[in-house]
């Protein structure tokens, strides 16, 4: 019960100590954001005049939360290494209790992300989600998977060189089934789709986010200490 | 010295070598035409082999990949890191021989069907771990996060076999050897050709595998030598 309680204890700190730090210089905030908005200005530019369906919708609105989430979610590690603080890291807090304040860190910056840049792109995309319940649900699940593999490859990258262009290589492979069911799903949801239709999608996001979770977890260790 | 120790390889090879000989000429002689197709059917006893051989590949570098983290050996690290080159090499050749085929049956090279789409997947994942072992000079470090990648990557898998084939349609034949519709079912003679052929194609992965494996302790040691001179 102590060592759980002291655990999550240590990850909310170094969840707080990432708040401060990205405060101070907002880094990954002004990356994530103002490339997210530029993504959305592009696209809405581009096709928004044109009347798209939810099939071709749904799509666009994941590319660009993808690609939002790989601008900006690779520094929670990348910045430890290139501020050489890694090391004290190390010996502050143990390895479970880091990844999960990092990952709380980057959940909540891609969801935060969201607040923003979904109704926005509804609005620019003169979108009706008939389902908003179901909607909101999917867009919440995806994005946490999205954020759980983003946290484990940006440990992975932080230790290699050419850092920006292998997070989106290395994450693309591992996240497609998150895409694959959150576009499905989404779709689903703007066309106003009772909720029992999109279950399926639901439940192999949720298997997904357990599994790759479960495995980031353990395989964490492996790659902070070496 | 890598030669002597394992006499029985001289066997292993002729053997793979005759039985391929015979899948060969049994697939194009001893199996009759499936039934609706031309002889374009005959792309079953080496399009499956192969892409069987690029997941197998895929599963014997996640499982040294496991070895390695448990072991930290870095035999391991050569052992998963050679099988993943050979299911890279397995994957690119499995796509082209089903491109091929889904030209002349569906009439375009590629339509992003379900299984054409977890073949690309596989081969990105390959391309990634490769990318990412390129990208980390310090041999250790190359070892532990191209297997910890192996491993996500291996967990991603099943996830994509099942996730996308259920989202979009597929006109890819499904599961002809275990069905029990009569009419899909494989006669016996394109059976026994199809099995020797799974087995042939197994047997010539464990070959390039070895050799691969071969080369790269020559380099290691080669490197070995030249940081002691």
């Amino acid at each position: 019960m102590t060592s759980r309680s002291t655990l999550l204890h240590k990850a909310w700190y170094v969840f707080q100590k990432d708040l401060h730090q990205e405060f101070r210089t907002r880094y990954a905030i002004n990356a994530i954001f103002l490339f997210a908005v530029t993504t959305l200005i592009v696209v809405s530019f581009s096709i928004g005049p044109a009347g798209l369906s939810a099939q071709v919708l749904s799509p666009l609105l994941w590319i660009i939360i993808f690609f939002s989430a790989m601008s900006g979610l690779s520094h929670i590690f990348v910045r430890e290494e290139e501020q050489q603080t890694s090391d004290t890291l190390r010996l502050v807090a143990p390895a479970n209790a880091i990844f999960l304040g990092k990952w709380l860190f980057n959940a909540v910056l891609l969801i935060g992300l969201e607040i923003l840049i979904v109704p926005l792109y509804l609005i620019f995309m003169n979108l009706e989600v008939k389902n908003p319940g179901g909607f909101a649900a999917i867009i919440l699940l995806g994005s946490l998977g999205v954020s759980t593999v983003a946290t484990i490859i940006a440990a992975i990258i932080s230790r290699a060189s050419a850092r920006g262009a292998l997070f989106a290589v290395l994450s693309f492979p591992i996240t497609l089934p998150i895409l694959v069911s959150a576009i499905h799903g989404t779709g689903m949801a703007i066309a106003g789709r009772p909720m029992v239709e999109m279950m399926g999608d639901y439940q192999i996001l949720f298997a997904f986010l357990v599994v790759i979770f479960t495995a980031s977890v353990l395989l964490f260790e492996f790659i902070w200490i070496i | 010295m890598l030669k002597n120790d394992r006499p029985w390889f001289h066997g292993f090879k002729i053997f793979t070598f005759v039985w391929m000989i015979f899948v060969i000429i049994g697939s194009i002689k001893v199996a009759p035409e499936a039934t609706g197709f031309v002889s374009t059917s005959r792309v079953v006893f080496f399009h499956v082999p192969v892409a069987w051989v690029a997941v197998l590949a895929f599963l014997v570098s996640a499982v040294f990949s496991i070895r390695y983290l448990r072991k930290k050996q870095m035999e391991d690290d050569i052992w998963a890191s050679s099988s993943a080159a050979l299911g890279f090499l397995f994957a690119i050749l499995a796509t082209v021989t089903g491109s091929m085929w889904a030209k002349h049956e569906w009439g375009s090279y590629w339509n992003w069907d379900p299984r054409e789409t977890s073949i690309v997947i596989l081969l990105l994942i390959y391309a990634a771990y490769f990318a990412l072992r390129s990208a980390i000079d310090s041999q250790e470090t190359k070892a532990q996060l191209s297997a910890v990648y192996s491993i996500l990557a291996f967990v991603t898998v099943p996830f994509l076999i099942f996730v996308v084939p259920r989202v979009i349609f597929t006109l890819h034949p499904q599961n002809p050897i275990f069905t029990n519709e009569p009419k899909q079912r494989m006669t016996p003679s394109i059976r026994w050709v199809f099995f020797a052929s799974l087995f042939g194609f197994t047997l010539v992965y464990y070959w390039i595998l070895r050799l691969k494996v071969d080369i790269e302790r020559i380099k290691q040691r080669m490197t070995e030598m030249e940081d002691k001179s």
